[in-house]
């Protein structure tokens, strides 16, 4: 099945002529870059198939990725920068869309699955009767049992 | 001549499919067990035909017969011959035919080594088998014909004299192995799905099915793992950027019926020792296959790359839309209408084997869902709303990451519960050391590395405990404490070989969770513009661009920059990364450059050039790595081992009818 997808990631390969990200896109603050590195790949590239602006190597990638590192040297929170790129480029940019009336069954999914799975398999296990409770062995009966335990066990 | 009978083949092919898929009904149905035989034989006269049809196409890729358009469109005359034949299956036409040799290879493995089974049960499988091979038949004689020539279709022109090349991406042994791994792995699930609804129609479902059933799946579910592994190690050297796992919907289609396959096996082991769980062994079995189907319509019409090119040319789509309705919809009917009449099995407390295979069962189901909804939500918002959002990486990591955490705590607890009643108290004992282990072991790791995250030592902790609570197991089996090393060895050599291959499952599975966290959280990336001569300084190793040169391969040219890695002042490896241009395509491709150091990778690959004479050049620090394919590998042998137990071959359940009970050694 990659087989298809790297073939459709070599269509975009072929159609940008700049790599993911380039030195001189780098910026000087360690701490400044590694925030953007971690924005970056939260954010779509919007031309390609399912790749963040951090690993493609498409011009409209890198233009975002320079937009992303401009607004965080201007002082802009994580949270501003998304706002800033979500106004420019809408909500598809957003790799994880955020929580809203469109995507509650998104959130909502896994969450529910659990809830009904969950109650599915208690009420099937209270519906069934319980295996019988163990009861003690009598006196009696214990003694037969270490006599059957203490004997050599047959050969296999 | 050969093409021509190829297609001719193809179309018998599909004849005697609808002889195995019709009359051995008709013998189920009045118990003549000569019509019944029917379905054994068809289903060994397609595969041969099958076959022969495939030798066909491939005997058009070796022999470069660009008349034929399949070939024109995907093949180069100066392409490797590995490339040529692997070629084959490169493309949409061709990986439908290899999809449809596997199905009817499975099938004739059942009609061969499925002696034991109840005739009407064998001749119900046949016919299911049957009906998917017809239409998948129908399929690619009606939509994607690969034999068709150009001249049929532009009138008589000359043949082209050369091939438009397979995409360069693909010429790599890579293609060679991952895509029928991956089939026998997708494709094998049918026939746990044909098992499924055979039983249902003959409303026969009891243990004697789970052990029919279970070999089949731990097969598909084995090829599957390899595969998957497989794909995600090629992506990680092919694609030049070193990432391993995409969550693109394309690996989701393989990677669902591997979670229900997962599930599956465990299901059909409570299901199979305690006849319990038998409409859920069902449900999961018709499951798996369900969403087989599905990756193929996902990946096979057009739909992922985008809702709009699915509408423009919706033939394809629209087929593989009613196959998957007709045997998916069916199923479930089927299925809505028999289980309520299936008897309840064994009872059993929640503390138990069995309680502990259900929470496995929930959680992969869960997870399956999760990733299921990811991958189909954005294009079903699209094609009700217009509304266009993305689902990618963040999500599913998040979404699917912590369903993850409390399968692994509970994993290890599972093959030390007894069945029907276990002891919690006990089992937490028993695994005590192994937590305190994987416990101290996380959480030094994790402060000596010092800033990492949180997350980092909860993966890493469940991850030990899942290593060494598979090892615990082992020991308490050998309990070497109590009868001395040398029994205890023999203990373990005389272990079921269904427990070793739990024990190897298990532990995989620990592996490639410690890698996946360790790469995630520590691998290290640089990103610099190197000329000839210069260094750099990579987490202790030293990385010297000697020199760039330029080569020529068979059909592509390419810049190749030569690197050298010191430690120290002692060389401890060398190799190449390359910029290569495919000629017939002009299409250009990045080829890694990888060194291995124990588990852990330095990757090297090149961007372009920068105009003063340097090169961008970006060096990845991957510790660890190799564990997480490795952990897969070690799943599949498990896998293997397990299959190789005697109780699992084909005819068990009839011996030990006659044979000596064997003590109860537990898991599989």
């Amino acid at each position: 099945m990659t087989r298809l997808f790297a073939a459709l990631l070599a269509l975009f390969l072929a159609a940008g002529t700049a790599f993911a990200v380039n030195p001189d896109e780098v910026l000087d603050d360690p701490a400044l870059e590694a925030r953007a590195r971690n924005l970056s790949a939260e954010l779509r590239c919007m031309v390609c198939q399912n790749q963040s602006i951090d690993d493609s190597n498409a011009e409209l990638a890198k233009d975002l990725r320079i937009l992303v590192r401009e607004r965080l040297k201007a002082g802009d929170t994580d949270e501003q920068v998304i706002d800033y790129v979500v106004s420019r480029y809408g909500e598809f940019v957003l790799l994880k869309p955020r929580f809203s009336a469109r995507t509650l069954l998104l959130w909502g999914m896994p969450v529910m699955l659990l809830v009904i799975g969950a109650t599915v398999v208690v009420v099937q296990l209270r519906k069934r009767p319980r295996a019988a409770a163990v009861t003690e062995l009598t006196a009696e009966e214990k003694a037969k049992l270490e006599a059957i335990l203490k004997q050599p066990p047959a050969s296999d | 001549m050969i093409v021509e009978l190829g297609h001719f083949l193809l179309v018998l092919a599909l004849v005697a499919s609808l002889v195995q898929s019709t009359l051995p009904v008709a013998g189920t149905l009045r118990r003549n067990s000569q019509l019944m035989d029917l379905a054994s034989s068809g289903a060994l006269i397609v595969f041969l035909l099958v076959v022969m049809a495939y030798s066909a196409l491939t005997w058009a890729y070796a022999s470069s017969d660009f008349s034929v358009i399949n070939v024109w469109e995907n093949s180069h005359s100066q392409m490797p011959m590995i490339y040529k034949i692997s070629g084959v299956w490169g493309n949409h036409e061709g990986s439908m035919m290899l999809w449809l040799l596997i199905l009817v290879f499975f099938t004739a493995l059942v009609a061969i080594f499925g002696g034991n089974l109840p005739k009407s049960l064998k001749s119900n499988v046949l016919v299911v088998q049957g009906w998917i091979a017809t239409a998948f038949l129908l399929f690619i004689l009606v939509t994607s014909n690969p034999f068709t020539r150009a001249s049929a279709v532009m009138g008589p022109v000359p043949p082209p004299a050369e091939g438009r090349d397979l995409n360069p991406v693909l010429q790599d042994f890579g293609l060679a192995v991952h895509p029928p791994l991956l089939y026998l792995g997708y494709v094998g699930f049918s026939v746990c799905f044909s098992f499924a609804i055979a039983a249902l129609i003959d409303k026969r479902i009891d243990a004697a099915w789970a052990r029919w059933v279970r070999p089949w799946a731990l097969l598909a579910w084995t090829f599957l793992t390899l595969g998957i592994a497989m794909g995600s190690y090629w992506a990680y050297y092919e694609l030049g950027w070193g990432g391993w796992w995409f969550w693109d919907p394309v690996e989701n289609a393989s990677f669902m019926p591997w979670l229900i396959g997962t599930a599956l096996l465990h299901s059909a082991l409570v299901m199979e020792k305690r006849e319990a769980l038998k409409i859920w062994t069902i449900l999961l079995s018709i499951l798996a296959f369900s969403l087989s189907l599905l990756g193929t319509f996902l990946v096979r019409s057009g739909v992922l790359t985008s809702v709009h090119a699915f509408a423009s040319d919706p033939s394809r789509g629209v087929f593989i839309l009613v196959i998957l309705s007709i045997f998916i919809g069916g199923a479930f009917s089927l299925f809505a209408l028999r289980a309520p009449s299936l008897t309840q099995g064994g009872l059993f407390q929640p503390v138990s084997r069995e309680g502990s295979l259900v929470l496995n069962n929930l959680i992969l189901v869960v997870a399956t869902g999760a990733v299921l909804t990811g991958t189909l939500y954005p294009m079903l918002l699209e094609a009700l709303t217009g509304e266009k959002i993305s689902v990618g990486a963040p999500f599913f990591n998040l979404a699917f990451g912590w369903l993850m955490v409390p399968l692994f705590i509970v994993l290890p607890f599972g093959p030390l519960l007894a069945w029907k009643r276990g002891d919690l108290a006990g089992a937490s004992r028993k695994l005590a050391t192994a937590f305190v282990i994987s416990l101290a072991l996380g959480l030094v790791v994790w402060i000596a590395t010092g800033n990492a995250p949180m997350v980092a030592a909860v993966g890493l902790i469940a991850g030990f405990f899942l290593v060494f609570g598979a090892l615990t197991d082992l020991w308490i089996r050998a309990s070497f404490l109590k009868v001395g090393f040398a029994t205890g060895l023999k203990r373990l050599a005389g272990l079921p070989r269904s427990a070793i291959g739990t024990m190897l499952a298990h532990f995989g599975v620990g592996i490639t969770v410690l890698g996946v966290v360790i790469v995630s959280t520590w691998s290290t990336e640089h990103i610099l513009e190197m000329k000839p001569g210069e260094k750099t300084d990579v987490d202790g190793y030293t990385v010297v661009f000697d020199r760039e040169t330029r080569g020529q391969g068979p059909n592509y040219s390419e810049e190749v920059a030569h690197f050298t890695v010191f430690k120290g002042e002692r060389q401890v490896a060398e190799t190449n990364s390359a910029k290569r241009v495919y000629t017939a395509r002009q299409m250009p491709t990045t080829e890694a450059g990888i060194m291995t150091f124990g588990f852990s990778q330095l990757y090297v690959s090149i961007g372009d050039p920068t105009g003063d004479g340097k090169l961008v050049v970006r060096i990845w620090w991957k510790p660890w790595i190799l564990f997480i394919w490795g952990g897969a590998v070690l799943m599949a042998i498990g896998g293997f081992v397990s299959l190789s137990d005697r109780r699992l071959r084909v005819g068990a359940p009839a011996r030990r009818a006659q044979g000596t009970p064997r003590p109860a050694a537990g898991a599989a």
